[in-house]
């Protein structure tokens, strides 16, 4: 067998999971219509970076959008190469088998609109001048992200989403398409969110931004002029958002194997393993929970812009789509035609399960069809990313009833 | 379909909005949606159930009845229906008035505990019921407020609450004219169609 022939059949067939979508390839959109923005401010023309997994059947009506979270992006499943370690960001959701099933589904993800994996954001090139837009890029809220989508649809050939589904922020811009294009959406998945963010919610956002822009590297948004980047400030800001996606158990179990049998007496592990098996009496990092966010930082402060990560806390504190309703939100879903489906997990404490029953509630009001799960889960708001079995068969099960209530209706 | 069902069917109007409390795997909710062309939303707690509810696109709310229904709308459905669940809630009485808040109608069904049997099982052997209809100890019993149809119809006089019809029926779900002169010495299950006096 020669080396070549092993690299091959590596590449097609043992690389990937039977479950995985395999190797996918990004595509950029380009979109000449200027698309006015809800500050006001208008984007002339712009980028949208997409992957799709699966196939559209001919009636086009198998069609999911997924929408991302704070910090994610196009690449949500599969890999872009057989050396990639990780797979996309909610591959444990997505593929051939998988809660949503690529081998019925078409999948559709993007990353939103000030982004900086691909789509136009603060690191691309602004026309007027030439240089980066960094700062000067408008703010976009959750409303824009998907009136760009709706275009993205449009350019897809897709009339209705059989499934819009987002976690999060994500959740917002699934309740924001139930709103804004109710004839375009079937099935709303809104999962570990909220209808608007609480006042804790806004002030760790406020935390992350300030973390970065006093950071002395950010000068002013424009520090890619400046060939350098805020590198403390994001990682400061990612090490603070990582602590509210935990839940105090999580970490317990996480930072604490030690410990464990501790579990069994009265002190309980309280997840306090240390990195070196004995304290420093100095400023290092003593504790397991100080280095894993250290490294999350680091990690996240070399792969994303710190102008996206300020627009994104942005567009998660503006939203609120019962300003344009008198502040009644049951009277902005009333024209919604979907069906709901919302899961929250018991030790979220980001978007905490009486977010999602005041969605519900807010549902009801508005006369529509819900459905509800609040799962059991130890993970915290990260939990929507996790494969539980309770909320992957429930989505699963969602999902594929949905199709076959499509197929119904279309036939 | 078995005759409490058929019962329950024939009180629920056509193209109504009906609210079903512990809805269970939602097949009486699937039945009048096929027969009735019902818009229907279930309550339940038990996460197995739950799923069965989802994979058959059965609107379902995961919700623990005991702590209160203020979540929904006074008069947004139809009908609220209660089947089999009334003993095992902490405020029987007070979920009963939360129903026909909510629902211009109410449906209740629960085991009579003023049947013959209970009556002989705790007079001779001098101890709570147990049978194969209710199983449990009285220590780990869900069951915690039995009650008689005696005892439901003082209730709805004491709350003004106006009943439509009343059949009672045995645990074959078949009623019988003997039935219904003696309903609470001969009846097993008790279905009461109600609303507000």
């Amino acid at each position: 067998m020669t080396k070549q022939h092993v690299s091959q059949e590596t590449r097609t067939e043992h690389s990937f999971a039977a479950d995985s979508v395999g190797l996918v390839t990004p595509a950029l959109y380009h979109f000449d219509e200027p698309l006015e923005l809800r500050s006001g401010k208008t984007l002339n023309a712009y980028d949208l970076m997409v992957e799709t997994y699966g196939e559209l059947n001919a009636a086009r009506s198998n069609a999911i959008l997924i929408c991302h979270a704070l910090s994610g992006d196009h690449h949500a499943a599969g890999y872009h190469s057989v050396d990639d370690k990780k797979p996309g960001w909610w591959d444990s959701a997505i593929g051939p088998g998988k809660a949503i099933d690529t081998a019925k589904f078409f999948v559709v993800a993007l990353n939103n609109l000030g982004g900086c994996a691909g789509s136009t954001g603060p690191t691309s090139i602004d026309p007027a001048t030439g240089k980066p837009f960094g700062p000067d890029f408008p703010v976009v809220t959750v409303r824009d992200w998907v009136k760009s989508q709706h275009r993205l649809m449009q350019r897809l050939g897709i009339s209705k989403w059989a499934a819009v589904v987002g976690g999060s922020l994500g959740g917002m811009q699934v309740q924001r398409w139930a709103i804004s294009y109710p004839q375009c959406v079937a099935n709303a998945v809104c999962i570990a969110s909220a209808p608007k963010l609480s006042a804790q919610n806004i002030a760790f956002n406020e935390v992350a931004r300030y973390s970065i822009t006093s950071d002395p590297n950010f000068h002013d948004g424009r520090y890619l002029e400046h060939n350098t980047y805020p590198k403390q400030g994001l990682m400061l800001a990612r090490m603070v958002g990582h602590i509210t996606y935990l839940s105090d158990s999580a970490m317990r179990a996480k930072f604490g194997s030690a410990s464990a049998e501790l579990e069994s007496t009265t002190r309980g592990n309280l997840g306090r393993d240390l990195r070196s098996g004995k304290l420093s009496f100095g400023l290092n990092v003593d504790f397991e929970v100080e280095s894993y966010l250290h490294y999350q930082g680091e990690r996240f402060s070399a792969n994303f812009d710190a102008n996206s990560y300020l627009l994104m806390t942005k567009a998660l504190d503006y939203f609120d789509p019962s300003v344009d309703f008198g502040g009644d939100l049951a009277k902005a879903f009333e024209n919604s035609d979907c069906k709901f489906f919302l899961v929250s997990f018991s030790t979220d404490w980001r978007f905490p399960p009486e977010r999602s029953r005041e969605l519900v509630e807010t549902l009801l009001r508005a006369g529509r069809e819900v459905t509800y799960l609040e799962v059991e889960a130890d993970q915290g708001h990260d939990a929507f990313l996790m494969p539980l079995p309770r909320y992957v068969d429930a989505l699963r099960g969602y999902l594929n009833n949905a199709l076959e209530e499509t197929t119904r209706d279309a036939s | 379909m078995r005759p409490d069902q058929e019962i329950i069917q024939r009180w629920i109007t056509k193209d109504s909005r009906v609210l079903d409390l512990g809805c269970g795997d939602g097949t009486l909710l699937e039945n009048i949606r096929q027969t009735k062309n019902v818009r229907g939303i279930g309550l339940e707690i038990d996460a197995d159930k739950i799923q069965r509810c989802v994979e058959r696109g059965i609107n379902v709310i995961e919700q623990d009845l005991d702590k209160g229904l203020s979540n929904f709308q006074p008069d947004s459905f139809d009908t609220v229906l209660l089947a089999q669940t009334l003993q095992a809630l902490s405020h029987p009485d007070q979920l009963i008035d939360e129903m026909l808040r909510i629902g211009r109608r109410g449906i209740v069904t629960f085991p009579n505990f003023g049947n013959w049997k209970s009556r002989l099982y705790l007079s001779t052997k001098g101890r709570m019921p147990v049978s194969k209809f209710m199983p449990h100890a009285w220590y780990d019993t869900p069951n915690i407020h039995f009650c008689t149809v005696k005892d439901f119809d003082a209730l709805c006089a004491q709350k003004n609450i106006r009943i439509l019809e009343r059949r009672v029926v045995d645990l074959k779900h078949e009623g019988s004219v003997s039935m219904r002169l003696l309903p609470n010495l001969l009846g097993e299950i008790a279905l009461y169609h109600i609303a507000r006096g």
